[in-house]
């Protein structure tokens, strides 16, 4: 009767008070007292995140877990990393085994919804699209050539959905061929066991940018989706998803106003001469409470900035035309160029 | 010391009570026919709080969660394809159907398994025992090689090593009735009635009237020889358990080996073999679920994508437990059954 005691009591009292700071948080306390940041990434998918050949992660999904740690913790070295296939990340975000999922998913409704996987998106990091690779040899020229013929697809991904619908819309019989981590999905596409391989536009470059001979698989101009990869955490954790949200948009209006990892100490030291800079001294946390209403230390901005850049060099830097896989800003662009990175009101 | 040594019927006084009036009952915490009952009343009592609690712990926090068990989704149209399927299925069927075309799958992975193991295995088993030296050293090589290496790996190996590297076409391997290509084994059969077509090149596509893919054949190889190297050990333990003198007996009627050993010994020594047998058969069928890592549309792959799909984590899960369970508790009824049948009868 004493265990069964222990095991009613026990989680009462681990629901301890919070501090006076306002923003009840189980998830940050417990990131803080930890003292690192736990981020489930996808771990095999250039550009994205990827393990280099000295051990570190490097990617524009690694970069934004590196940008949070930094905005919440101070120091983007406190990020432990963890791979996770497309089956598993959902489940490991829901149980608590990550803080944070950084794994190129895409936001849908039923991922949203809380009938639903109940996860909370932050904003977009990269606005993808599907696409279908297929070796440059085979002739292939669009989908309806695919007839009758083996795809690789990766399993629980939107991509498995997309393509049985854009499939059945135009009556193309074909044969899904299914694996549980993308290592597989591209060994098999490799052994010629499919004649071409399905996922998000993004990924087949990357995963392109590591093949042997890359120059001899093409992309086919049809795109069968929208793929808005984002950031996730639990929904049942507000103040958290909003403290990750406003750290990736930090990163988007430090584009938006120049705000670069070379001059954003110059920048601060201006902000704190100069009284007249108030949004720029808000944002940076030299006066208002905008740290404070977050949960966040009131220098977030700047720490994430400092560790990462601002989104613009996150991109170049990883996916972008000098990186590996030489992809176009696009509609990745400000929304000043045109594009649909846009950052709400820091007021 | 000496009460320790009374037969316990004569210290019950509940029992023999009647023979002598005069002495008192023992008190009940004394009883020997009560206390193990009170305790097992207490024991189980406590057993039944605690599962109580687990289940009323799940419930209340899938309940805040907003996840409380449901199945309404088991109607709802799967929307993803499945590669191949003993039963008909189609995107647009519920998600029942799905996961019965995986059973489908499963059983057909499991039946096969189970033959060819068992085929491999007595051979092998019997192998043992032979005069010819070069064969017993080969049996034991094959059964240390595949007994200590992972079921895992050598799923991967037989798909990504042997058979994509199969080739295609023309080139690739044929004998009467039958091709094996990259894209599957075509076997000989009847088509349209009584004609006996086998398979043919069409448009550099082969085809024949029955077909195994190349997912479905790396399983089945997989589990045939890893499941047939431990019931090779089972039939050698049996065989061993008959005593030489059986085999001297045998030669001595001028029995030969393989007369000796399917007339005297097997009858034998099925009774020590078939219990053995029952494990390796579950561990067979259990086993079948690393389809997935052969892109083989098993249930739990379909389960997988359904699981993904939905978000229903907990009921799919439930699923797949009962499932797996009844297919294993079926196996054990039908092996408990053939025990009961090779039994030696004693007359």
């Amino acid at each position: 009767m004493l265990v069964l005691a222990a095991l009613l009591l026990g989680p009462l009292a681990a629901c301890a008070p919070e501090d006076g700071s306002g923003v009840q948080s189980q998830k940050m306390a417990a990131i803080q007292s930890r003292g690192k940041l736990i981020c489930g990434v996808e771990g095999t998918l250039p550009g994205f995140s990827f393990v280099e050949p000295d051990g570190r992660y490097s990617g524009l999904d690694v970069d934004v877990c590196k940008a949070v740690a930094a905005a919440l913790l101070g120091d983007a070295s406190k990020v432990e990393y963890r791979n996770l296939n497309s089956s598993e990340r959902f489940a490991a975000l829901a149980s608590g085994e990550v803080d944070l999922l950084s794994r190129n998913t895409t936001e849908t409704l039923s991922r949203d919804a809380a009938g639903g996987n109940g996860l909370s998106f932050a904003p977009t990091v990269f606005y993808d699209g599907q696409g279908v690779m297929v070796p440059v040899a085979s002739g292939i020229k669009g989908l309806k050539d695919l007839a009758g013929k083996p795809i690789c697809v990766e399993s629980g991904t939107t991509t498995e959905l997309n393509l049985a619908d854009r499939m059945r819309e135009l009556n193309v019989a074909y044969t899904p061929l299914k694996f549980q981590t993308s290592d597989q999905t591209y060994a098999a596409y490799l052994g010629a066991r499919c004649v071409a391989v399905t996922s998000d536009r993004s990924q087949l470059a990357g995963k392109r940018s590591s093949f042997p001979n890359a120059d001899a698989h093409a992309l086919l101009p049809e795109v069968m989706s929208k793929e808005p990869l984002s950031p996730a955490s639990v929904n049942s954790d507000p103040a958290w998803a909003d403290a990750l949200r406003w750290s990736i948009y930090a990163l988007m209006q430090a584009e938006e106003w120049g705000l670069t990892q070379a001059n954003v100490d110059a920048k601060l030291s201006e902000a704190k001469a100069n009284p007249n800079l108030a949004d720029l001294r808000r944002f940076l946390g030299v006066e208002g409470d905008f740290g404070k209403q977050l949960g966040l230390p009131s220098d977030f901005a700047f720490k994430a900035i400092k560790a990462v850049g601002n989104y613009g060099e996150m991109f170049d830097r990883n996916v972008g035309p000098a990186s590996k896989l030489k992809l176009e800003r696009g509609i990745n662009r400000q929304w000043k160029e045109g594009g649909l990175i846009y950052a709400p009101p820091f007021r | 010391m000496g009460s320790n040594l009374t037969p316990p019927q004569l210290r019950r006084g509940g029992l023999n009570g009647g023979d002598n009036p005069g002495l008192s009952q023992p008190p009940w915490w004394r009883n020997r026919l009560l206390i193990p009952w009170l305790v097992q009343a207490l024991v189980g009592f406590v057993l039944l709080l605690l599962v109580a609690f687990l289940l009323g712990n799940l419930v209340r926090n899938l309940t805040a969660a907003g996840l409380l068990l449901s199945w309404r989704w088991l109607g709802q149209p799967a929307g993803f394809d499945i590669a191949e399927s003993v039963l008909p299925f189609q995107a647009e069927m519920p998600y029942w159907r799905g996961l019965l075309a995986g059973l489908g799958n499963t059983l057909r992975a499991v039946s096969c398994g189970l033959i060819g193991a068992t085929v491999v295995g007595t051979l092998a088993g019997m192998a043992n025992f032979s005069s010819n030296g070069l064969l017993r050293r080969l049996v034991r090589v094959y059964v240390e090689l595949v007994r200590n290496i992972p079921l895992l790996l050598q799923l991967v190996f037989w798909y990504f090593v042997v058979f994509l590297s199969l080739p295609n076409g023309l080139a690739a391997l044929q004998g009467p009735g039958v091709v094996l290509a990259k894209s599957g084994l075509y076997l000989a059969g009847f088509h349209n009635g009584l004609h006996w077509v086998g398979p043919q090149l069409v448009n550099d596509v082969w085809q024949a009237p029955l077909r195994l893919s190349v997912e479905f054949c790396a399983l089945l190889v997989g589990l045939v020889v890893y499941s047939g190297a431990y019931i090779a050990e089972v039939v050698r333990g049996g065989i061993a358990s008959v005593p030489a003198g059986q085999w001297e007996a045998a030669s001595s009627l001028g029995l030969g080996w393989l007369a000796s050993i399917r007339h005297v010994v097997i009858p034998q020594a099925l009774p020590v073999i078939v219990p053995g047998l029952n494990t390796q058969y579950i561990s067979l069928a259990k086993n079948s679920s690393l389809a997935v890592a052969v892109g083989y549309a098993d249930l739990y792959a379909v389960a997988e994508t359904t699981l993904n799909q939905t978000g229903r984590a907990v009921e799919v899960i439930i699923l797949l437990l009962g499932t797996y369970l009844v297919l294993d508790l079926l196996i054990s009824a039908l092996m408990n059954a053939l025990n009961q049948f090779v039994r030696i009868k004693e007359r």
